[in-house]
C-alpha cells in the first residue's frame, strides 16, 4: 500500500513538473500577452495542484497534508483573480488581443 | 449573529489546523487573534450575505468536482496547443451574458471561466462578461452555457 501511494505521488509530482515546464514553454511560444496568459494558467492550476497533491501523499495523513490542502484551496481563489486583474489591466492600458480573424472581435463589428 | 459565530468557528479551526500546538500560550495567542479579527470585521461592517455565502457552502462540493474535471480537460487542450504548431491556436474574443441573479453567482461564474485554462474573463460589467479564449473550441464550449447553468443551480 505504501509503495502504491509513493508511486502515485511520484506520478503526480512528475506530471506536475511536466505541466510547469509546458507552461513556461507556452509563455515563450505564444504570440501575444493574452494567449500567454492562458499558458500561465496551466502552471497555476493543474501543475500547482498536482505537485501539491503529490507532496500531500509524501507527507501522509497529518497537519502537513492539511496545510498543503489549504494552499491548493487558496491558489484556486487567488489564481483567477490575478489572471483577471492582469487581463483587465492590459485591456485598460489599450493592449488589443491578437485575434485569429478580424471578425472574432465583436467590438469592431 | 450567525455570521459572527460561524466566522469565529472557522477562524478557530483554521488556527488549530495551522498551528497543531495545544500549549496555553499558543492557544491564548490564537484566541486573541480571533477576537481581533472578529472585532475588526465588525468595525468594518463587513458582515453581510456576500463575503460569507453560508447558504452556498454545502452545495459547492458537486460543483467543485465537476469544475476539477473541466480544469483537467482544458489543461490537456492548452498543453496540446503549447507543444503543437502555433497555427493550431485561434484566439477569440466573445461576450457572454451572465444569467446568475446574485453578484456572488456572477463572480463564481467569471472566476470559474478564468480558472479553466484557455479562457480568461477579461471584463465583468453588469451582466456582460467579456472573455478571451485561446481557441474557438474553448469559446464555443463556453457559449454552450453548461458552466453558466451549473453556477445558476448553485444559487437556488
Amino acid at each position: 500500500m505504501a509503495m502504491i501511494v509513493d508511486a502515485l505521488s511520484w506520478v503526480f509530482l512528475l506530471t506536475g513538473g511536466f505541466l510547469g515546464v509546458s507552461g513556461g514553454i507556452g509563455i515563450l511560444r505564444f504570440p501575444d500577452f493574452f494567449t500567454r496568459l492562458h499558458a500561465a494558467g496551466v502552471t497555476d492550476t493543474l501543475c500547482a495542484a498536482l505537485i501539491l497533491l503529490g507532496l500531500m501523499m509524501q507527507a501522509g495523513w497529518g497537519l502537513v497534508a492539511v496545510k498543503l490542502a489549504f494552499i491548493i484551496l487558496f491558489l484556486s481563489f487567488t489564481g483567477p483573480v490575478a489572471a483577471h486583474a492582469l487581463a483587465r489591466a492590459a485591456l485598460h492600458g489599450g493592449l488589443m488581443p491578437l485575434l485569429h480573424r478580424a471578425e472574432d472581435d465583436p467590438s469592431k463589428s | 449573529m450567525r455570521h459572527i459565530i460561524s466566522l469565529t468557528l472557522i477562524l478557530a479551526g483554521f488556527w488549530l489546523l495551522l498551528s497543531g500546538h495545544f500549549v496555553p500560550l499558543l492557544l491564548g495567542l490564537g484566541a486573541v487573534s480571533i477576537l481581533l479579527v472578529v472585532a475588526i470585521a465588525l468595525r468594518m461592517d463587513a458582515f453581510d450575505h456576500e463575503n460569507q455565502p453560508l447558504h452556498l457552502t454545502f452545495r459547492f462540493t458537486p460543483y467543485w468536482v465537476w469544475l476539477a474535471g473541466e480544469i483537467v480537460k482544458s489543461n490537456i487542450e492548452v498543453v496540446r496547443c503549447i507543444w503543437g504548431p502555433v497555427s493550431a491556436i485561434s484566439p477569440t474574443r466573445i461576450h457572454l451574458t451572465a444569467t446568475q441573479r446574485s453578484d456572488v453567482g456572477k463572480v463564481i461564474y467569471a472566476n470559474s471561466i478564468t480558472l479553466t485554462p484557455g479562457t480568461v474573463a477579461m471584463r465583468l460589467e453588469g451582466d456582460q462578461i467579456e472573455v478571451h479564449a485561446l481557441t474557438r473550441a474553448a469559446a464555443a464550449s463556453l457559449q454552450g452555457g453548461e458552466m453558466g447553468r451549473r453556477v445558476r443551480e448553485l444559487e437556488r
